[in-house]
């Protein structure tokens, strides 16, 4: 029998290593105990990520805002994600009167879950995952909605009314974006011929964001939606709503709710570059020669690099209403990754096996046709024909004698 | 399209909240995201100046004036300085005049930074915004730090004139900052006042009509926004503000994108202002002596100032003793919020805090 | 410079609106009798003339046997202003007309003057309290108020 794990090399090492160990008969717990392990490790290496991430992304915007950021704890303030944990869990938990005690408990727990369990097919280097589902991309789509699900019962089960309307808002929101977030994954599996994130790594001769421009814009865009970055944090959005539906978690469970929030960011930007930019493979050398870096620290500078770019989106942008998200979910992106879908079908029944070169050539025409439907949707959108600041003019008045 | 009814929800915006600006209260009944009903309640900050102003001497007033519109201090301490004089028939010697124009210029700007980068932050901006503001506002606070001591609260006015000769470091400051802050804000206007998203949140929301404006009595960069040319410097030039030469910014369109602007192009004419003070500064006393036990005559006045917030004025009735039988004061921010309720229904909830924040109010000066 | 309109000049114009209602208080003031205060402040807005279109301050002073009411108009068209001023005699339970339906601008401003000075504004849609909060024990700014 094939399993999603057998082409896991720490899982086919452990798994060795405690068949030695266990009678023959115990198989299933040298199994089990490596899966333990492999399992340990991912979870606890997604939350230092995500640690690390909160950090990063606090110092980060401090640049982007003339001031530093936290710099107290540890050198260079590196300690601050643990200081944090810790004060959150020392914490009292208070629970609202009116809150529902059964959904308040889940919401936090369901959205950690659901992030960890993504962190399952995505790999994080050659051999290095812990399941190669061939449903991979479903997988990693289709998870992330069990988010949104405990965002509702969160917002739902506080008791709140600010966060009945960020819960609302979520879910109005977190469907619209799940469309176009998905079709536009469909250019990559037409290419890569395969479901398995594994494969969609190793299909990418050239990186698909090459290939699918129009893809990686529309998924780029639907995922910050998804995870509810700016600019489309309207869940949570704090002018507003004061915090949308985690205004009234306190203590770890706060804690919990942003640990998932953070955490989705690290998944999502390792799904990119996983997708699109080649995961860990060297993106100047071919796989065929001698690799100069380890393909994991490939993968986590990539990784790396999506953090950077969403921080630099969220300390530039300003919010967008609610209305106008949902119109720009369903006029532009949809259409968009339903056009990126179609051309991409085009190209792959006319190169069934393309050549390197053929590739450089399907390439071409995805940036020709992602740039003339990017202007052309641009235009479509834009309300503002004249120069918008003409609307204020400076006028002189005489100052009268006095 | 149907009209599906749903169950209208209330909820408190306020006074505990992050976009309020202080402790302000919306009671705000929601049909889904859309406003059917607003009720603005505050008075969470109501200090009683004008009881107080009762019982205190015309100049012990000044430090009162500054905890009003603690954005703009110099700028009040200027408004009830001048009703003062016009009470007692003062005069102010030049050096004083300009270096009031002078402060009250740089007051506005910080004020208007502080305006625009809270409004910008209501839009979503994760401070970045904010912070470039912010760092403009420091800088003027330092220049007020070297006038007086004081970075908010400055009470550098006086009846008569100003509390003090400038230190002699203050005036190469100036000039560095008057050489140094129209980059910062041309590199503000650069990152946002342009941007789709802005344009999306702010064109066209909000809109208060010029008639509305007027019968309401708003003022200051509100009313311009909405298309009346009326700046009180011009309008009734006080201190030496009829020698300046500035221009005012005017918009069209009266919705928050042309209230914002409005503001940014106000800092670019204040700094021009502020130029020609450091530039002809006159020499001599910077105050007119008044006697310790300052008597003004019986009777009233009411002087105006241009506010950041808009007309700030101050009626004054005096019994002939030390200290005025009635203060009043007319703050802007607490008129302006007459037209609140009608500008926010039918907007949505994200709506609302541009709004509120375009209307650019502070509630030190709504409550007093 | 706004232009404080002669007096006289204004009360001789108003004599066809309010003969009696209408006398000089001072320089740029004009002293109105409360029961004709609507109809002159109307006439002041629409008569082109003067075109008060802009209401800047509602004031109430205390002056311990009457309570006066200070309005200050400006108008934007012809850049001058005007002062007007009512006497309100006694002190439980007196009452002005209220000029929210002249200019809106009075709304909030007669609330303030009722809340702090305990003047009723007959007429206000929304005569509540603004400043203090309802069950205030008297009005603050009325000179006999000791506070609590």
């Amino acid at each position: 029998m094939e399993s999603p794990f057998d082409r896991n090399g720490l899982f086919s090492g452990l798994y060795g290593f405690f068949a030695d160990l266990t009678p023959e008969s115990f198989a299933w717990l040298a199994y089990l105990l490596a899966g333990v392990v492999v399992v340990f490790i991912v979870i606890n290496g997604v939350m230092l990520l995500t640690a690390f991430e909160t950090y990063m992304e606090r110092r980060v915007l401090g640049r982007f805002q003339t001031r530093l950021g936290p710099n107290r704890v540890g050198p260079f303030g590196l300690l601050q994600p643990f200081a944090d944990v810790f004060k959150l869990l020392i914490k009292e938990d208070l629970r609202p009167a009116m809150a529902d005690r059964l959904t308040f408990f889940l919401a936090p727990v369901l959205m950690v879950a659901a992030i960890l369990l993504v962190a399952a097919v995505v790999p994080f280097g050659p051999n290095t995952f812990l399941a190669d589902l061939n449903i991979g991309v479903l997988f990693i789509v289709g998870i992330p909605t069990i988010a949104t699900v405990a965002m509702f019962l969160g917002g739902w089960g506080s008791g709140n009314r600010f966060a009945l309307l960020g819960a609302a808002r979520a879910v109005a929101m977190l469907i619209s974006y799940e469309v176009p977030m998905i079709v536009s994954l469909a250019g990559v599996l037409l290419l890569a011929g395969s479901m398995s994130l594994v494969d969609v790594v190793e299909a990418q001769r050239l990186p698909f964001i090459v290939l699918q421009p129009l893809g990686f814009f529309v998924f780029l865009v639907a995922a910050s939606a998804e995870m509810n970055r700016s600019p489309f944090d309207l869940m949570e959005a704090e002018s507003e709503l004061t915090a949308g539906f985690h205004t009234e978690f306190s203590g770890i469970r706060f804690g919990l709710l942003q640990l998932a929030e953070f955490g989705e960011l690290v998944i999502i930007s390792a799904v990119l570059a996983v997708i699109f930019v080649s995961g860990w493979q060297n993106p100047f050398v071919s796989p065929d020669y001698a690799q100069w870096l380890p393909g994991q620290l490939w993968f986590l500078l990539k990784l790396v690099f999506f953090l950077l770019l969403f921080t630099w989106i969220r300390a530039t942008l300003p919010r967008m209403r609610v209305d106008q998200v949902m119109a720009f979910a369903w006029k532009a992106l949809f259409p968009l990754a339903i056009i990126n879908t179609l051309v991409t079908a085009v190209l792959v029944v006319a190169w069934p096996e393309p050549e390197y070169g053929q590739l450089w050539i399907m390439a071409a025409i995805n940036w020709a046709v992602a740039i003339a439907c990017l202007v052309l949707f641009s235009r479509f959108l834009e309300r503002h024909r004249e120069r918008p600041t003409a609307s204020v003019q400076l006028v002189e008045i005489p100052a009268e004698a006095s | 399209m149907v009209n599906l009814p749903s169950e209208q929800i209330t909820i408190n915006l306020g006074p505990q909240h992050p976009s309020t600006h202080g402790v302000f209260r919306l009671r705000v009944t929601l049909d889904g995201e859309v406003i059917t009903d607003v009720e603005p309640i505050f008075g969470y900050l109501h200090r009683g100046t004008e009881k107080l102003a009762e019982e205190r001497t015309y100049t012990q007033i000044v430090t009162l004036t500054d905890r009003l519109d603690y954005t703009s201090s110099m700028i009040n301490n200027q408004a009830y300085v001048l009703a003062v004089e016009k009470l007692a028939g003062v005069t102010v010697p030049p050096r004083g005049q300009y270096l009031r124009v002078l402060t009250a210029e740089l007051q506005r700007i910080a004020s208007h930074l502080m305006g625009v980068g809270f409004f910008l932050q209501d839009l979503g901006a994760s401070g970045t915004p904010l912070m470039y503001c912010f760092r403009e506002r420091e800088r003027i606070l330092d220049l007020f730090e070297m006038l007086c001591g004081a970075r908010v609260t400055v009470s550098y006015m006086r009846p008569g004139g100003v509390f003090q000769e400038p230190p002699p470091e203050f005036w190469p400051a100036v000039r560095h900052l008057l050489d140094t802050t129209p980059d910062a804000i041309a590199e503000l206007e650069r990152l946002i006042s342009e941007n789709e998203i802005v344009l999306a949140r702010t064109k066209g929301v909000g809109v208060l009509t010029k008639e509305k404006a007027i019968d309401s009595a708003v003022s200051g960069p509100n009313l311009r926004a909405s298309g009346v040319a009326w700046d009180l410097r011009k309008a009734d030039p006080y201190d030496v503000y009829a020698d300046m030469d500035f221009a005012v910014p005017v918009g069209s369109n009266g919705d928050s994108y042309d209230r914002f602007l409005v503001r940014v192009m106000e800092v670019h004419q204040s700094i021009r202002i502020a130029e020609q003070c450091y530039r002809d500064m006159p020499g001599g006393p910077v105050r007119s002596e008044l006697p310790f036990f300052f008597r003004p005559p019986p009777g009233d006045a009411y002087a105006h100032v241009e506010a950041s917030k808009g007309e700030l004025g101050f009626y004054l009735v005096s019994d002939g003793g030390i200290a005025p039988y009635r203060c009043k004061i007319r703050s802007p921010s607490f008129i302006n919020l007459t037209v609140l309720a009608e500008m926010l229904i039918g907007w949505k909830v994200a709506d609302l805090m541009v709004i509120f924040g375009s209307l650019d109010v502070n509630m030190g000066e709504v409550d007093r | 410079m706004t232009r404080a309109l002669q007096s006289a000049e204004v009360v001789e114009r108003l004599q066809g609106v309010a003969a009696e209602a209408v006398s000089v208080a001072a320089e740029g003031e004009v002293r109105v009798a409360p029961e004709s205060l609507v109809t002159v402040c109307r006439f002041l807005k629409e008569e082109p003339e003067f075109a008060m279109d802009y209401l800047s301050s509602i004031t109430g002073v205390d002056y311990l046997d009457s309570f006066e009411v200070v309005y200050h108009l400006t108008s934007l068209t012809h850049n001058h202003s005007l002062v007007l001023k009512t006497t309100l005699h006694g002190r439980d339970d007196i009452s002005a007309p209220s000029l929210t339906e002249v200019w809106e601008a009075a709304d909030l401003q007669e609330r303030e003057v009722w809340d702090l000075m305990g003047v009723r504004f007959t007429g206000h849609p929304n005569l509540k309290r603004v400043l203090t909060w309802e069950g205030f024990p008297g009005h603050p700014l009325r000179k006999d108020h000791l506070g609590g």
